[in-house]
């Protein structure tokens, strides 16, 4: 099958971006959609053009690299699916396809679809661990974990760090991504030291980072590629309601460990 | 260039405590004053840089991806093996240590392995401390699963994303450090060379892959933890941008690499579909729990897989390893999916699959049983197929997957260049010829928590380094080196694209040096592959710019290292005149078509040491010594 393409092409940061169309031709449904990248590609180089950038390394929809708005949606809008996983006998002979970068101030292009996103890193650093250090673990199985209480927080793990979340947000938030962090890490019983302190400096970290707020609706979830569930927003605006209540936040905010 | 495998006398279970006990400690306040250079933040990096980090070492860690989080670790899926004994069936130290001696052919280092077999239960305890939400019991302890080339149910999993999950563990306790400015990570940052002063691995040349920009960075010591070459048979369940630069660089530079022509071939991966095909996509061994492998008996059987009756499969591993059934290992399996697929037995398009079936399973079981267990791995089945593993058995074939070989290194896992420590996939250490499943998590976290942080400040107590800026000039000479390399990529201009030169590489070392390999098809790999190198530096074409984002130039950068490397990789293989584990001479079998070692001849380790370019590598060997266990013929009967 042929399809017409129009993507974002960016230089770099500094320079600003524009639409190009091109066409992809003998597609075979078989492919993914990544791989159809990559045929137009080879095409392109073959013609003398630059190659279209594009992020992604395991293609399997576990890294979190790929990131591609496809026709509007992050990921081409398939249920639990990356764009690396998207294939392409979900579209038809003749379809035109727009390709745009992640759009939110904390992610700035670095060159056509390619985004920064280590603001993602910078909130991890703040408090998206639990604090023990090589050598201070007990024996694994002295500490026991509901079997629905360990499935809950690797629900909540399961997030990829793709970004799609911030991308799908009109105010290009992470609280989906922050929440995931919150709930993974602070329903085990290994998180509770830190369980009202962490949501704080997450909290904290992400508006320094730049990222917008939240106002609920719930876009992040729909484009979620692991289907991570607004539940643990919930959960983080409980957490740090407490952590507000119990001077928490001060304590976090003064301490520098 | 002296082997010294460095093994602490002693009896095999006292070797680590001792050993311990004896090795000289870096003061507490010292440690800052000392730089750790650590290339690579999969499991074994980011475990190395936070545990260095947190003893106080002034740690650098660099990646090349866009996050530390993103490393090919991340992609396991199946699990980690343990000698915890929380199944209650018999496990223990010894038995971990010996089934992976035993899985890996008997051509592993006796004390590594044992050492790595003791650690493997800190692990575990380390892993839960950090949150790892491992999968439980209804009663709230840790469950475990079933894998290949063991009868004791040892791995710890997470769902089907145990990689990920360990990954961010690790990748958590690395960003605490970066918080806590103990560490410093430079992600989206490319190690081009190696950088050697006096005999010393004394910091490393890079280029930022946002910018452009080269910049060198000097440390007391440098630790790669760069993962796996397997990409140099471009199809492979490996991630995309896995390359062997850093260790290959390495290797040029002076640490001699062993071993590389043991490479895994995976049993369960989804058959590839079409030319067009950018990667290979895992099903995870532990499907073999529940799965069963089959083909039909007669090769003119061509009615779909649901109307083929019981009386006309061919149960093969189970019929052939009776014991161990459809969990043979993998060297065994992939091999015995590959005759019957050349008997013309294999099913799907082109004859290049074999089913894995879970009817009985979910019989057994019910399907929601099965959905929990291996839920994300069926859908990830029909996202890539289209086709329902529920419904209709899958179809799976053997691909590339994993490398055993990797830079040589002693029991410290230091490499035969002074200051330069190896870590996880990249080194050659515990495997042998032959890589059990769940065991390179364990490897790579027992490297970089629990191992490395020992030697090498025993490395620091024990050896004098003088401080050395990036501004030594062996540093701006790489540096221009490295420049001129680059330059050179960007101005050939040729006509044909660097992923059509590393499609081209892939398909003659997957074709002469794959599954099973005989010294013709070696010879003519080994003529091959510099005429390809040749037209690669005459006619390969990079677009853009080398100060900016260029992922061409990235690609031919690494592919210009395969492209030699890949001739290590045969000549290892033409050399090694028997079969062993993954590397398989089809000149050396037994009457019924199994690995025929030969321990007189090959019970070494053979460590290739550079002499420039163009010239045959010189082999050194290490005499593998077994003090504990007998070699005996691998049996999985
Ligand atoms: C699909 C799949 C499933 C698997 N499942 C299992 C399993 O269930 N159980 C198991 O035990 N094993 C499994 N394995 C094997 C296991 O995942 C790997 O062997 C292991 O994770 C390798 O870890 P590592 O830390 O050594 O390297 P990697 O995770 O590959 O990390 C390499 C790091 O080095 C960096 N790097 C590399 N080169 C450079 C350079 N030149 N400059 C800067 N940075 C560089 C990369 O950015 C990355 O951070 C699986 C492998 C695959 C492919
Ligand atoms: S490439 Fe890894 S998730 Fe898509």
């Amino acid at each position: 099958m042929n399809v017409t393409l129009r993507v974002w092409r960016q230089k770099n940061s500094k320079t600003p971006g524009r639409f190009v169309e091109y066409q992809a031709k003998n597609i075979i449904p078989d492919m993914s959609f990544l791989e159809m990248l990559d045929v137009v590609n080879e095409d392109l180089i073959a013609r003398g053009e630059e190659p279209i950038a594009f992020d992604s390394d395991c293609r399997e929809g576990i890294c979190g690299k790929c990131s591609a708005v496809v026709n509007g949606v992050p990921h081409g809008g398939h249920r639990g699916t990356t764009v690396c996983q998207l294939h392409m006998r979900h579209f038809k002979d003749g379809d035109r396809i727009v390709i745009e970068p992640w759009r939110a101030t904390a992610f700035p292009v670095i060159k056509d679809l390619v985004v920064d996103r280590s603001a993602f890193d910078r909130i991890i650093q703040a408090s998206g661990f639990i604090s023990v250090s090589t050598g201070q673990a007990p024996e694994a199985n002295s500490i026991s974990i509901p079997r629905v209480v360990a499935e809950r927080a690797m629900d909540a793990a399961a997030c990829i760090g793709c970004g799609a979340c911030v991308a799908a947000c009109k105010n290009a938030s992470a609280m989906l991504f922050v929440a995931a962090k919150n709930a993974h890490l602070g329903l085990l019983p290994q998180g509770q030291a830190e369980r009202y302190r962490r949501a704080f400096t997450l909290v904290k970290a992400m508006d320094e980072a730049g990222f917008g707020s939240c106002t609920n609706t719930n876009s992040c979830e729909a484009v979620c590629p692991k289907e991570i569930s607004v539940e643990f927003i919930a959960r983080l605006n409980r957490d740090y309601a407490v952590a507000l209540l119990r001077g928490s936040g001060r304590e976090a905010a003064s301490s520098a460990d | 260039m002296k082997l010294d495998p460095k093994i602490p006398s002693g009896p095999l279970q006292q070797k680590w405590e001792r050993y311990r006990l004896e090795m000289k400690l870096v003061n507490p306040a010292n440690k800052r004053k000392f730089d750790v250079i650590v290339v690579g933040s999969g499991l074994a990096g980011a475990s190395a840089a936070a545990s260095l980090a947190e003893l106080g070492y002034n740690v650098k860690c660099f990646c090349f991806h866009d996050s530390p989080r993103r490393a090919h670790s991340i992609a396991a899926q199946g699990g980690i093996n343990a000698a915890k004994n929380y199944q209650n069936d018999g496990d223990s130290i010894y038995r971990l240590f010996y089934d992976t001696i035993k899985g890996g052919d008997f051509r592993a280092r006796e004390a590594n392995v044992y050492r790595l077999a003791q650690v493997s239960v800190n692990i575990i305890d380390q892993c839960v401390a950090q949150g790892v939400p491992f999968a439980r019991e209804y009663g709230g302890a840790l469950a475990n699963r079933s894998f290949g080339g063991a009868q004791v149910s040892r791995t710890f999993y997470a769902r089907g994303q145990t990689g990920q999950q360990l990954l961010i563990g690790a990748y958590q306790a690395l960003q605490r450090q970066v918080g806590l400015g103990r560490c410093q990570m430079l992600p989206m940052t490319e190690m081009l060379d190696l950088v050697v002063i006096d005999g010393q691995a004394r910091g490393i040349v890079t280029r930022n892959l946002a910018t452009g920009e080269i910049a060198s960075h000097a440390a007391d010591a440098v630790v790669l933890a760069t993962g796996g070459y397997g990409n140099v048979f471009y199809l492979s369940t490996n991630a995309k941008t896995c390359n062997v630069t850093a260790t290959f660089r390495a290797f040029k530079r002076g640490a001699a690499f062993a071993n590389p022509c043991y490479t895994q071939i995976h049993p369960t991966c989804i058959p590839v579909s079409g030319d067009y095909q950018s990667k290979l996509t895992l099903m995870s061994e532990s499907l073999r729990n529940d799965g069963r492998v089959w083909v039909p008996k007669s090769k003119e059987d061509t009615r779909p897989p649901n109307q083929i009756p019981e009386a006309d499969r061919d149960y093969y591993l189970e019929r052939k390893y009776p014991s161990y059934g459809n969990l043979a290992p993998r060297d065994i399996a992939s091999r015995a999916a590959k005759e019957v697929c050349d008997e013309g037995r294999g099913v799907g398009p082109g004859g290049k699959g074999v089913y894995l079936d879970f009817a009985h399973a979910i019989g057994r079981l019910g399907e929601k049983e099965i959905r929990e267990r291996y839920g994300n791995l069926f859908e990830m089945y029909e996202r890539i197929t289209g086709e329902d593993g529920y419904k209709t058995p899958m179809r799976i074939y053997p691909a590339v997957h994993y490398t055993m070989g990797g830079t040589w290194v002693d029991y410290n896992l230091m490499s035969t260049l002074d200051g330069l420590f190896v870590i996880g996939e990249a080194n050659f250490s515990d495997h042998g010829a032959n890589r059990l499943g769940a065991s390179a998590l364990m490897q790579g976290l027992a490297d970089g928590y629990f191992v490395l942080p020992n030697t090498l400040g025993n490395y620091f107590a024990s050896s004098k380094q003088s401080k050395i800026s990036h501004s030594h000039s062996e540093f701006r000479k790489t540096e221009d080196e490295v420049k001129a390399r680059l330059q050179r990529l960007l101005s050939i201009r040729g006509r044909r694209t660097v992923n059509s030169f590393h499609r081209e590489l892939g398909k003659l070392m997957w074709d002469k040096c794959g599954m099973a390999r005989n010294e013709k098809g070696l010879s003519e790999a080994l003529q091959r592959i510099p005429a390809l190198r040749q037209e690669f530096w005459e006619n390969v074409n990079v677009l853009g710019e080398g100060g900016e984002l260029n992922q061409s130039l990235e690609h031919a950068g690494r592919l210009a290292d395969f492209l030699e490397f890949a001739e290590l990789l045969c000549l290892d293989a033409l050399t090694r005149a028997e079969s062993c584990g993954g590397h398989f001479r089809e000149e050396f079998q037994t009457e019924d078509g199994e690995a025929l070692r030969s321990d007189e001849r090959f019970a070494f380790v053979s460590a290739w040491e550079y002499q420039g370019p163009d010239t045959r590598p010189v082999l050194h060997k290490e005499p593998l010594v077994y003090e504990e266990v007998k070699m005996t013929q691998r049996s999985y009967k």
